[in-house]
């Protein structure tokens, strides 16, 4: 999995609620058998048209906005388990999604991938989308180690909330798969003490 | 100590549990579908892993599949592709398969109820946000992502923090023309799309408890559209009648012990809950919704709310939705006319759904403006319909009843609703471009969805209903 330390990016704002994982990833692109090349197909329906000429209004389309972090409205990520929303996040080149708020399921997905979902409060989500209006070369600092993002441009910032476990595997890129094994004997146990019904 | 029925269940599930970390959670019950399914069992071969019980693993084929003509190789190469991969996944790793032409074939969240797959008192995940359906019988149940697949097949235990509690009390009885499915958008449009997230949600109260399986089902279906990953309901006897005989049910001695463990599934009277809230039936009315998410419903007789009234953050987002819709703010939806009725998907499929647009439609014709797709959720549930003569009925009111899988619910396969086209939906999502690139989705009721088959436009089904035995 891919390691995250520390970032320095402009941002891609995207102010919108409920963003949910059908616009991230349309269903009609579910369909490849790999992980890869979702990123074409990132947020398609408001990028292209009926004729898959893009659509020049959207944030994606536009030279002035770039960056390595996405930021969104609260209830990102909501609807369908898909894991295809957090590559096709990723592998558009985006390596953290900020919001006031995000789906369950989402963000645990980013999470096992190694694409740092950063929560923050709605006023720093407001100052975010503020800044980057009046200057879309701003940037923003995300420290995971720290688990802080801050704006050194207006000189707020504040701490968010991860997991200490799924920190630690972002930092090291290591992934709950190699976790778990290292606990087979203990599963093995627990099949054997249970008492299973059906 | 008391505990809630997710804390009983939970708690008999945890192989480790260690500060700082997430639970490990051992899984029962795997159910895999082809399209979250490939790139794990592709992560297994790269890691050189078998499937560590494969025997709790079951799989069928329904995200992309047809919808007719089911007997022949699928058109579209891609969904093709998929599915073959699944086949052969399934074969490499010894996974049963009820694949395309087989008589178990069909959503996954229909089938795992009616074979007896889906039991109280268990673990149970799919990569599908839609897992929570298996729920309603006092199980835990919930969507993954396919890293999480990956997991679950390599080791038969998940990473997983333990869940906040919600319980969601409905008291009273219910309207004439009332449903499950109005209850839960009902709910959905008073708590929101995110009103639920972080939580395992129990449903209680006597309009819960008086409610079949199947429209248990439909209520625990849609709990991840409030983005709670989990909904259940404690089982009781409609819970064993249900179960008791289905093929992969416990039988004989094994059957008596099971229940006696089942009785125990309940969350204790002092209980603490994370988070209560309480509806009365008799407020509910059949809902419809109107905007881009399922918290965007309300009463069929309503207006929709004015922009105005959202709080300023969300006028954009709001706005955006109703222009995405077509609609404005305080119009009625009582007689705008719709194109498209879609019943189906793994909210509202099952033979009970099939039933009631069936006994309401009897006697009368669809609307000439309006296109009927009926879909199945399994080949079990399609054959019980032709066994029961309703896909005749169905045919004298001017619908086909098709072949069974997700269809239009994702429009992953060929059944798209066309840009801009209105779609009245048993489904459970009203999405942008979810039925189709531009599709309008109005999510509803299957009753509500056969009021609007044969009179085209959206309908108020209380004013249709003469059939006594439906009031």
């Amino acid at each position: 999995m891919k390691k995250f330390e520390r970032l320095t990016s402009t941002v891609v704002p995207l102010p919108i609620e409920n963003i949910d994982t059908d616009q991230i990833i349309p269903a009609r692109f579910l369909k490849a058998t790999t992980r890869e090349g979702f990123g074409n197909n990132l947020f398609r329906d408001w990028r292209y048209d009926g004729q898959n000429e893009p659509k020049p209004d959207f944030v994606l389309n536009s030279p002035v906005y770039s960056g390595k972090v996405l930021v969104a409205g609260k209830n990102f990520g909501c609807g369908s388990s898909r894991e295809h929303a957090a590559w096709a996040i990723q592998d558009y080149g985006f390596d953290a999604v900020v919001s006031s708020f995000f789906a369950d399921i989402f963000k645990g997905n980013a999470l096992n991938n190694g694409l740092l979902p950063v929560q923050v409060s709605d006023a720093f989500l407001h100052a975010i989308f503020e800044a980057v209006s009046k200057d879309p070369a701003t940037q923003l600092v995300i420290d995971l180690e720290n688990q802080t993002i801050s704006l050194p441009a207006t000189g707020i910032s504040e701490s968010f909330e991860i997991n200490p476990y799924k920190k630690a595997c972002l930092i090291n890129g290591y992934d709950d798969i190699d976790f778990i094994l290292n606990q087979k004997e203990e599963i093995t146990k627990f099949e054997q003490e249970r008492v299973s019904f059906g | 100590m008391s505990k809630t029925l997710v804390e009983k269940i939970w708690d008999a599930h945890v192989v480790k549990s260690e500060e700082g970390f997430p639970d490990i959670l051992y899984i029962d019950t795997h159910l895999i579908h082809e399209v979250t399914s490939p790139q794990a069992f592709d992560g297994l071969r790269k890691r050189g892993l078998p499937v560590l019980r494969p025997k709790q693993t079951v799989a069928t084929a329904d995200h992309n599949v047809p919808t007719i003509d089911q007997h022949l190789p699928i058109k579209e190469e891609l969904s093709r592709y998929q599915v073959d991969m699944l086949t052969k996944n399934c074969a490499e790793f010894g996974v049963e398969l009820y694949g395309l032409g087989h008589p178990f074939q069909g959503i996954v969240h229909v089938i795992g109820p009616e074979l007896g797959i889906t039991l109280p008192g268990k673990t149970m995940v799919c990569g599908d946000s839609h897992t929570s359906t298996h729920g309603a019988f006092g199980a835990i149940a919930f969507g993954i992502g396919t890293s999480q697949v990956e997991q679950v097949l390599a080791t038969q235990c998940l990473l997983q923090q333990k869940p906040k509690t919600m319980k969601i009390e409905v008291n009273g009885t219910l309207n004439a023309g009332v449903r499950a499915k109005d209850i839960i958008l009902y709910i959905i449009s008073k708590i929101s799309a995110a009103g639920g997230t972080g939580y395992f949600i129990e449903y209680a109260g006597t309009a819960i408890q008086s409610l079949s399986m199947e429209a248990r089902m439909t209520i625990c279906n849609m709990s991840i559209e409030m983005g709670a990953r989990g909904g259940l309901i404690a089982p009781d006897e409609i819970t064993f009648e249900y179960v008791k005989g289905r093929r992969f049910a416990p039988q004989g001695e094994a059957w008596d012990k099971a229940l006696a463990y089942w009785k125990t599934l309940y969350s204790d009277a002092d209980a603490q809950f994370d988070s209560v809230l309480s509806f009365d039936a008799a407020d509910i009315e059949p809902m419809i919704t109107y905007g881009t998410n399922p918290g965007m419903g309300m009463g069929i007789t309503q207006h929709i709310p004015a922009t105005a009234a959202q709080p300023d953050s969300e006028q954009f987002s709001y706005q955006k939705a109703l222009d995405y819709m077509g609609f404005k703010d305080d119009e009625p939806l009582l007689g705008k006319q719709v194109d498209y009725v879609f019943i189906g998907s793994c909210t509202n499929s099952r033979i009970e759904d099939l039933r009631e647009v069936a006994e309401f439609v009897y006697g009368r014709q669809k609307a000439p403006n309006v296109e009927v797709w009926i879909v199945p959720g399994s080949k079990q549930v399609e054959k019980q319909a032709i066994e029961e003569g309703l896909d005749k009925v169905f045919e004298a009111a001017g619908f086909g009843l098709r072949e069974p899988g997700c269809s239009a619910c994702l429009g992953m396969n060929e059944d798209k609703i066309p840009a801009g086209k209105y779609c009245i939906s048993t489904s459970n999502r009203n999405f942008e471009g979810r039925q189709g690139p531009n599709a309008r989705t109005l999510l509803v009721s299957p009753l509500t969805a056969a009021a609007a088959a044969v009179t085209g436009q959206i309908t108020d089904v209380r004013t249709l209903l003469n059939h006594p035995e439906l009031a």
